[in-house]
């Protein structure tokens, strides 16, 4: 650890310099809430730290045409002070408010978050559900890619070497558009989701559900995307025929393991009970937009 | 290997430092600095006993690097009290016994002044939630709470 580098670049360019420059292992430093925690470890013994923090491009909740765009850089604790966001995307902000504590949410970033690929991550499922677009810049230019598409593995990513998220795009939630997270821990605070679930519905003006997301956090070895979550919703008032049915697609798409955290039954289980809860939060949330 | 210098504002002075990548704020605060105020329980920001602010934003010192703070405004809790003058906080800390052994004090302390900045009249569910990242294994939590009740009911001027 002697030996490592530490940089903080003022552009996205220089940064993409530094990393494509370096041969051994490069580390980003947003939030470091992660990167902090293996350096102590010793679990990785970086060549080059960017600390991207000085980069002004990377600050900054910005509204933009047909959305959202966060920088990397961004704390949950910017997040969760941003009303005119938290008001677009709760579901998002349940989820930042679910991460560590407020020390750390003072830190740590969702672009981080995502980056960590912990399958448990808690801003994650919400980031899915919203259709979240991340822009990535590497040696080989910039690019974007679904949220969905970012984590491969519980640690791994598929950004390559050299690449780091720039941005989150999250797209405007259409009128009448509700979201939620909700996760099971044995603790309110400081705990790791055992499961974690993130609904966004859309209704037309009669009520009836005309679009619908759902994610699963912790029941596989990355956040899942529901694809029968719209299937149990769209075309129901969201009653209870059609929370059964979003209850039973959530339970039937969990892949989870056994750990100290809970069985793969009880999380199978705890999936469905959590998804009718949380699209119950989301409807009434689409209701008073 | 260069040291990194750095330039910055502690508790009101302005300060250098020169330190290594590998040194967390709270290396240097401790072992650099000599401000052995802050205190370090976990390293892994799980604790809370590390807590400063930095800009006004409440953090572990733990999980921040002594090379990132060029520029920035720190504060420790070795800035709290103003010469021999306790802040609120230190006093009701010490009228509601809300410490035993002390380590988990500073960072607790530094917690609380900053949600009575963002918020002077917290209920005891908010008290608890911005607290949730301080643990305590002496107290229970009940002193700390009502501490915190009552220096901000002071600050209120209530």
């Amino acid at each position: 650890m002697s030996d490592m580098r530490f940089e903080a670049p003022a552009t996205v360019d220089a940064a993409v310099a530094l990393l494509a420059g370096a041969k051994g292992i490069t580390r980003i430093l947003a939030g470091g809430t992660d990167v902090m925690v293996q350096l102590h470890a010793d679990m990785v013994e970086p060549e080059l730290l960017v600390d991207i923090k000085r980069i002004p491009d990377l600050h900054g909740i910005k509204k933009e045409a047909g959305g959202w765009r966060i920088g990397a850089a961004v704390s949950g604790m910017q997040m969760m002070d941003h009303k005119e966001f938290a008001k677009a995307w709760p579901g998002v902000i349940d989820g930042v408010k679910l991460i560590g504590s407020m020390q750390v949410k003072g830190r740590a970033t969702v672009a981080g978050n995502l980056c960590n690929a912990s399958p448990a991550a808690d801003s994650v499922p919400s980031l899915l559900a919203s259709g979240a677009i991340v822009s990535i810049a590497g040696p080989n230019g910039k690019r974007e890619a679904p949220a969905a598409q970012i984590a491969t593995a519980p640690g791994k990513t598929s950004l390559a070497k050299g690449e780091f998220i720039t941005s989150i795009f999250i797209p405007d939630a259409p009128p009448h558009t509700g979201s939620a997270y909700l996760r099971f821990t044995p603790r309110t605070e400081m705990d790791i989701a055992v499961v974690g679930v993130a609904v966004s519905l859309t209704l037309d003006n009669a009520g009836k559900c005309t679009a619908a997301t759902m994610s699963l956090g912790a029941v596989a070895a990355t956040a899942l995307m529901v694809e029968d979550a719209a299937k149990a919703l769209v075309g129901s008032t969201v009653d209870a025929a059609a929370l059964d049915r979003l209850a039973a697609a959530a339970s039937a798409a969990c892949r989870p393991i056994d750990d100290k955290r809970g069985t793969k039954e009880f999380r199978i289980k705890v999936a469905g009970v959590l998804a009718r809860r949380v699209a119950a939060i989301a409807l009434e949330r689409a209701k008073g937009n | 290997m260069a040291r990194h210098y750095v330039s910055c504002r502690i508790n009101g002075d302005e300060t250098e430092y020169l330190c290594d990548t590998s040194q967390s704020l709270l290396d240097v605060l401790r072992d650099e600095l000599e401000l052995t105020g802050t205190k370090e329980g976990c390293a892994t920001g799980d604790c809370g006993a590390c807590s400063i602010t930095i800009d006004g934003v409440l953090v572990c010192s733990c999980l921040v690097l002594g090379a990132e703070m060029n520029g920035k405004t720190i504060e420790t809790i070795e800035g709290m009290a103003k010469g021999e003058k306790l802040h609120p906080l230190q006093e009701k800390f010490i009228e509601h016994v809300a410490l035993q052994c002390g380590i988990c004090t500073p960072g607790l302390l530094i917690a609380s002044k900053n949600l009575l900045e963002r918020n002077p009249n917290p209920t005891e569910e908010e008290i608890r939630f911005w607290l949730a990242g301080n643990l305590c294994r002496c107290t229970g939590y009940n002193n700390i709470v009502d501490a915190v009740t009552a220096a901000a009911k002071e600050l209120r001027g209530a």
